[in-house]
C-alpha cells in the first residue's frame, strides 16, 4: 500500500489512486471467483472423467456418459470461420469508412453498423432460421458441393442448418464489432502519416497498407478478439442454427454443436447432480479455452509483428 | 419536523393492516403446463385476494430440486419424480396430476396430400435411423393409396431437455425394445439420428422449412400453428389422431391401474379411442408443509383446481382429468399435513 502514500501526493489523487486501483483488482477477483466456482461446482464429473472428459465423444444423458470434444470442436470450428470471413469484410468496410468514403455515405454507415452491433442474438436467430438457412440449402450448399465438392469440407446432404450456417451468422454478428472498433483506430491515426506516404507518390492502397494499417495494428487485433470473444461465447442465435448434433464430422454441411449452446439447452431440464455439474464442467472448459485461445493469440501476434519493423 | 415524522409514522401504522400483504406462495418448475397454469393462479387470486401463488416456468429440472431443497413451496414436472430423487428431498413430496398433454408426429412432405398414418414401428425406425426413406414398406403399409416419395428422411428432435421429449422416448421405450436397449428414457437422450431444434418453435420451424423432414411437437403447439400432423396406431391397432378427447381417453384408460402416488406413465395406454404419446403433467407438493397458512392455501387450491380449474383447460387446448383421476386425488389430498 506504500505506493498510495508517496510524499507530495495530495490527498485527492490518493483517493483517486486507490480507488481506481480497487476497480482494477475487482477485474481480477470476479475472473478468480468464477474460475473457482466453476471447479468447485463440478467435482462430481472431475472426479469421475478426469482428463478423458476433454477427448470423450458420447454424450448420453440417459447412461450419464459424458465427453467435451463434439463441443470443443464445434465452438473453435464455428468461430475460426466466422472470424475467416468477418475479419477481411470487416476490415474491408472499417478501411473504405475511414480513408475512401464521403462524409454523407461514411457517417449513416457507420451509424447502421453500430446499429448492428445492438441487435440481440435472439434476432439473429431467427433471421437465421427464416433467412440464411433456406438460402444456404437451396442456394449456396448447392453451389459449393458443386464447385469445391472435391474437398471433404464441402460434401454431404445440404440440410440448411449446421456449421457453415453457423460459421455465417456468426460471421454477420461479430463483423460490425470489427468494422465499429477498427474504423475508430483507423480514424486515430495521424494525417501526416498519410501525406508523408502520399507525398511520396505511394497510390492509395499502398497508403493504406503502408502508413495506415501498420500503425493501427494492435487495434484493429484488439477488435479481432473482441469479435472472437464474442463468437466463442455466442449461445442462442448458433443453438437456433447448427442442428445441434454431438458430433465431429469434417464437412461444414453436417450438424455440429457447441459448449454454450448445450449449457443452454440442457441445464434447464438436468436433473441428476452429475448431469448438472458435467453442464458447469462445460461452463469451465469454454472459460479455459477463451482464456487459452486470446493467450494464444497474442502471443501469435507479438512474434509476427516484432519481427516486421515498423517506422512510427 | 419530529411531529411531521410521527405523523407520519401514526398513518402508516394506521393503514398498514388495511395494506396487509397477501401471502406469497411460491411454486417453480415445468414450461408445457404454464400457459394453463398462470390462468388458473390467476383466476383464483380473483377469488382469493389474501393469497397470491407465484409461478415461475423454469422447467422441470429446476422444478424439481427447488422443491426438493424447499427453496419454493410447490414444484411442477412433466416427467415423475424417480424414487432417486425422491429419496434424496428434504421431505417427503407428492405427486398431483393437473392436466395432460400429448406429442404429436409432424413432417413436411411437399407432394402428399391428406395425412399420414404411423405405425409404433416405423415412427421407433425413424428416429433410430433404421427407417430412412419415406416410401420405406413399414411407412407404406399403414397408408395405402398415399403416394409417399423415394427421399431420404430427415429427423428433427429437441435439442433442450424437456417434457415433450421425456413423453416421446418414453412412448418409443415402450413400442421398441431397440429404443429401450440403445437410447432410453430422458428429458435428453442421446439420439441416433437428426438435427436438433431448440423448443418446439425450433423443431417446427426446422420442419416447416425442411423439404421430407419429420418431427414432434406439443399437440398444442400443432393446433395454434395449423401444422399437420399424423394418427398414430394405438395398443389396439387403431389409428388415432391426437385430440383432447384422446389424450382424456389415454387417462381414463391407464387410471385402472393408477398407482396409489401418481407416478405413472399413460404412453401406449390401452383403450379404442386412446392416443397413445400423452402424457400427465404434475405438481409436487411437500407432505409436511410447516407454515399452517400456506397449507391451506395450497389444499384449496388442489381442490379448486380439481372442481372449476379443469374446466378452464379445454379452452387452452389443454385435455383435463378424467373423473376417475378427480376422485383419487380429491382423496389424496387428505395426505397433506399442516
Amino acid at each position: 500500500m506504500a505506493m498510495f502514500r508517496r510524499p507530495g501526493v495530495s490527498p485527492a489523487d490518493r483517493l483517486f489512486r486507490a480507488t481506481v486501483f480497487t476497480v482494477a483488482i475487482s477485474v481480477l477477483l470476479i475472473t478468480g471467483v468464477i474460475a473457482f466456482e466453476l471447479v468447485r461446482n463440478s467435482r462430481l464429473p472431475i472426479e469421475k472423467f478426469g482428463w478423458g472428459f476433454l477427448w470423450g465423444t458420447t454424450w448420453d444423458p440417459v447412461a450419464e456418459q459424458f465427453g467435451a470434444l463434439p463441443f470443443l470442436y464445434g465452438t473453435l470450428v464455428s468461430s475460426g470461420l466466422a472470424l475467416l470471413i468477418a475479419v477481411p469484410v470487416g476490415l474491408g468496410v472499417a478501411i473504405f469508412l475511414s480513408e475512401l468514403a464521403p462524409r454523407w455515405l461514411s457517417d449513416p454507415v457507420t451509424f447502421l453498423v453500430e446499429l448492428l452491433a445492438a441487435i440481440p442474438s435472439v434476432i439473429y436467430g431467427l433471421v437465421g432460421i427464416f433467412v440464411l438457412v433456406p438460402l444456404v440449402r437451396n442456394v449456396l450448399e448447392p453451389f459449393l458441393s458443386g464447385a469445391l465438392g472435391f474437398l471433404p469440407l464441402f460434401r454431404g446432404a445440404p440440410y440448411g442448418v449446421g456449421m457453415l450456417t453457423a460459421g455465417l451468422l456468426l460471421a454477420m454478428m461479430v463483423v460490425p464489432f470489427v468494422v465499429s472498433v477498427s474504423r475508430e483506430i483507423l480514424m486515430a491515426v495521424p494525417h501526416s502519416q498519410r501525406e508523408a506516404v502520399l507525398s511520396l507518390g505511394a497510390t492509395q492502397w499502398e497508403m493504406v497498407r503502408i502508413a495506415v494499417l501498420p500503425y493501427a495494428r494492435s487495434g484493429i487485433m484488439g477488435s479481432v478478439f473482441l469479435a472472437l470473444a464474442r463468437a466463442l461465447g455466442e449461445t442462442m442465435a448458433v443453438t437456433m442454427v447448427i442442428g445441434n448434433r454431438p458430433e465431429i464430422r469434417l464437412s461444414l454441411f453436417e450438424p455440429g454443436y457447441t459448449m454454450a449452446a448445450v449449457i443452454a439447452n440442457e441445464f434447464t431440464e438436468a436433473t441428476s447432480d452429475l448431469y448438472v455439474q458435467t453442464l458447469i464442467e462445460i461452463g469451465l472448459v469454454l472459460f479455459a479455452v477463451t482464456i487459452l485461445v486470446n493467450a494464444l493469440a497474442r502471443l501469435l501476434i507479438y512474434n509476427v509483428f516484432t519481427k516486421v519493423e515498423v517506422r512510427e | 419536523m419530529k411531529t411531521i415524522i410521527a405523523t407520519a409514522l401514526l398513518m402508516i401504522s394506521l393503514i398498514g393492516p388495511a395494506w396487509a400483504e397477501p401471502l406469497l406462495v411460491n411454486g417453480a418448475g415445468a414450461t408445457f403446463p404454464y400457459p394453463v397454469y398462470s390462468k388458473w393462479f390467476d383466476e383464483y387470486a380473483k377469488m382469493n385476494p389474501d393469497i397470491h401463488i407465484n409461478y415461475q416456468s423454469i422447467g422441470s429440472g429446476g422444478g424439481i430440486r427447488q422443491v426438493s431443497e424447499l427453496t419454493v413451496d410447490f414444484g411442477a414436472t412433466d416427467g415423475p419424480m424417480n424414487d432417486e430423487q425422491l429419496s434424496k428431498a428434504k421431505v417427503k413430496l407428492l405427486h398431483f396430476p393437473t392436466v395432460l398433454g400429448a406429442d404429436v408426429p409432424t413432417y413436411n412432405i411437399p407432394e402428399l396430400q391428406g395425412e399420414l398414418n404411423f405405425t409404433p414401428q416405423a415412427l421407433a425406425g425413424i428416429f433410430l435411423g433404421t427407417i430412412t426413406k419415406w416410401n420405406d414398406p413399414e411407412i407404406a403399409k399403414a397408408n395405402p393409396g398415399a403416394k409417399l416419395p423415394d427421399k431420404l428422411i430427415i429427423v428433427v428432435h429437441r435439442s433442450d431437455g424437456s417434457g415433450t421429449t421425456y413423453v416421446w422416448v418414453d412412448y418409443l421405450s415402450k413400442v421398441s425394445p431397440e429404443w429401450k436397449e440403445k437410447v432410453g428414457v430422458g428429458t435428453s437422450v442421446n439420439w441416433p439420428t437428426g438435427l436438433g431444434g431448440k423448443g418446439n418453435e425450433g423443431v417446427a420451424g426446422l420442419v416447416k422449412q425442411t423439404p421430407y423432414a419429420i418431427g414432434y411437437v406439443e399437440l398444442i403447439y400443432a393446433e395454434q400453428n395449423k401444422m399437420p400432423y399424423g394418427a398414430v396406431q394405438n395398443s389396439e391397432g387403431k389409428f388415432v389422431k391426437a385430440s383432447i378427447a384422446a389424450v382424456t381417453a389415454a387417462a381414463a384408460g391407464a387410471s385402472k391401474a393408477m398407482p396409489a402416488d401418481f407416478r405413472v406413465s399413460i404412453t401406449n395406454a390401452p383403450g379404442d379411442k386412446t392416443y397413445p404419446i400423452a402424457s400427465f403433467t404434475w405438481l409436487l407438493i411437500p407432505e409436511k408443509i410447516d407454515d399452517p397458512k400456506k397449507g391451506k392455501a395450497i389444499t384449496g387450491f388442489l381442490k379448486w383446481m380439481l372442481k372449476d380449474g379443469q374446466g378452464m383447460a379445454p379452452a387452452l387446448l389443454y385435455a383435463p382429468l378424467p373423473k376417475e383421476v378427480v376422485a383419487m386425488e380429491e382423496k389424496a389430498i387428505g395426505q397433506i399435513k399442516y
